[in-house]
């Protein structure tokens, strides 16, 4: 039993990154029809900004003889983090899909997967092929329940997940730029004839998108400190099974299915070798796939302009 | 002067001219009718002057101003509102939300204001609330405003969508075949709510229409549009009688 609660500890853990990357896939294509193929690399340039903006405002701290508790700097590290990833978010979609916004999707697809790749190598480039490691800002500190371990980061990682995702939930639910992203995933074309741009709420959509994206990046940090140019790739390709997964467009289907991933692959690890783990992992996704093929929450719709 | 004012409006799609020299002059208040057989072109009409497509050559001004190069968004921000042939309602979404979100373009507070929860945002927010439960009430859909709209009967959609299309605060207003697939007494009752639009709203509007009953009721000037272009114009009157409409309608009488 303990050793299971034990799993239950990591699945969370484990399935907050999926979610938080598989929540930017789910929302550009409710609103675009498009699969943003940059994303996982957005979510490994996230962790690299946040791996940059902890370290200045470790920096920053040290010359100006404050001491501020570890906590309160990895807050702000994940809200500076995200505000300069959303931007990157928003760049990202001015230049490389809004012109390609009544092309085939083919062409959204390639460009989205060469705009990943000139992060991968950009990065490269700039930082050089050492592996930097994320610093640590708060210590870890062990608990343990009967005999359950887990650490404050652990529980950190799961809660600001959380919270983040019931903060998506009520701006999309409550805020007027959350009904109008939630009527064009209904209808696309006609929302801008009541008065709502596009072109405000595709780079809105893309900025929320990376933030969260970036959010899971420093968490991900947190957990696993060293970083890689190629980090974001087949998390990033997971988390997109779990979009899928979920129902494409789906919010809550991204997230619930992020949290599914994490325990189908940690539960895998329980019964078998962990070499077996994504092999095993996968091929129960796609007997899922195979009877529910739009997914938990997706819906088969036309996707014709009608007017 | 008129409110809305088309002149020589051409648009084609690749090599076929889907309109030709179209011609409209609307007065603030005036109610309008467009008809004729399908494929005639009067849907591309409201999306060219909607700003959906551009038309090829043209102008198109509102309260003297040209819409010709503005987005849709900036179109309807002007005072041009519409509703849709098979009505377009976002599926999963209450009643109430879709006439909230109709008031977007008139809301002023940003991102951050709501983040804070700034006063601006509160007043602008608590004034939507309140003017989307008057159009609610106006358009006897109150009692469904918490309801999503695929659950709502037929006729109980096409009035949210009359809602949704009043809340962006036309001075003009596209009707798209507002009684397509409606009962005789859904009908009757269309009626009675488009005069009621005119009257409380002082709306100019202009129809698209099927049933020539409807429109001849309703409208005081007529236009009839046969592949793209403008055959006939007059009082209801003059179109019932006009050959050249008879003859789009019903075909040419058979010499045998």
């Amino acid at each position: 039993m303990a050793f299971f609660m034990q799993n239950v500890i990591n699945a969370l853990q484990w399935g907050s990154f999926y979610a938080l990357i598989a929540l930017g896939y789910s929302m550009v294509y409710s609103i675009l029809m498009l699969f943003n193929f940059t994303h996982g690399d957005i979510f490994m340039t996230g962790a690299y900004i946040g791996l940059g903006v902890a370290t200045a405002l470790l920096a920053l701290v040290a010359a100006l003889g404050w001491s501020l508790p570890g906590w309160l700097l990895l807050v702000a590290t994940i809200i500076i983090s995200m505000f300069i990833t959303s931007l990157l978010g928003v760049l990202v979609e001015r230049v490389g899909y809004r012109p390609l916004r009544s092309a085939p999707r083919a062409s959204a697809a390639i460009t989205g997967l060469m705009i990943g790749i000139i992060l991968e190598y950009g990065n490269l480039a700039l930082l050089g092929t050492q592996r930097l490691s994320f610093p640590e800002l708060i210590q870890t500190t062990t608990y343990s329940v009967g005999s359950v371990y887990f650490t404050n980061k652990k529980i950190f990682i799961v809660v600001v997940a959380l919270l983040l995702m019931v903060g998506l939930h009520q701006f999309i639910q409550k805020s007027r730029w959350g009904m109008a992203m939630r009527a064009m995933s209904y209808d696309f074309p006609i929302v801008p004839l009541m008065g709502v741009s596009l072109n405000l709420i595709a780079p809105l959509t893309f900025a929320i998108g990376s933030a969260l994206a970036a959010a899971g990046g420093i968490l991900y940090g947190m957990a696993y400190p060293v970083l890689d140019p190629f980090m974001g790739i087949l998390l990033g390709w997971k988390s997109f099974v779990a979009a899928i997964l979920g129902g494409r467009g789906s919010i809550l289907g991204a997230a619930l299915a992020g949290f599914l991933l994490g325990f189908i692959e940690i539960f895998t690890t329980m019964v078998f070798p962990s070499t077996f783990r994504d092999l095993i992992a996968y091929s129960i996704i796609l007997l899922i796939l195979t009877f529910r093929p739009y997914g938990f929450f997706g819906q088969a719709h036309s996707t014709q302009l009608r007017l | 002067m008129s409110l809305l004012q088309v002149e020589d409006m051409t648009h084609f799609f690749g090599g076929l001219r889907a309109v030709s020299g179209y011609r409209l002059s609307i007065a603030a208040g005036e109610i309008r009718g467009l008809i004729g057989p399908n494929g005639a072109g009067k849907t591309t009409i409201f999306n060219l002057i909607t700003g959906i497509h551009t038309p090829t050559k043209g102008s198109i001004r509102l309260e003297n101003r040209s819409l010709i190069g503005l987005r849709p968004h900036q179109i309807a921000a002007r005072g041009l509102g519409r509703t849709f042939q098979n009505m377009l309602l976002w599926r999963h979404m209450t009643v109430l939300e879709h006439v909230k979100l109709a008031h977007y373009a008139q809301l002023k507070y940003g991102l951050a204001g709501a983040f804070f929860g700034t006063r601006l945002c509160r007043a602008e927010e608590e004034r939507v609330e309140e003017n989307a439960h008057r159009l609610l009430e106006t358009f006897d859909v109150a009692r469904f405003a918490h309801q999503n709209v695929t659950q709502l009967p037929y006729g109980v959609q096409r009035r949210v969508e009359m809602a949704r299309a009043m809340a962006t605060r036309p001075k003009i207003l596209f009707l798209d075949e507002p009684t397509a697939g409606m009962t005789p007494e859904e009908l009757v009752q269309m009626i009675g709510i488009i005069r009621q639009i005119h009257s409380e709203f002082k709306v100019a509007i202009l129809l698209i229409e099927h049933r020539l009953k409807f429109v001849m009721e309703l409208c005081q000037r007529i236009q009839t549009l046969v592949f793209g272009e403008v055959i006939a114009e007059g009082t209801p009157e003059e179109i019932k009688n006009n050959p050249q409409v008879i003859e789009a309608y019903l075909g040419k009488e058979e010499v045998a």
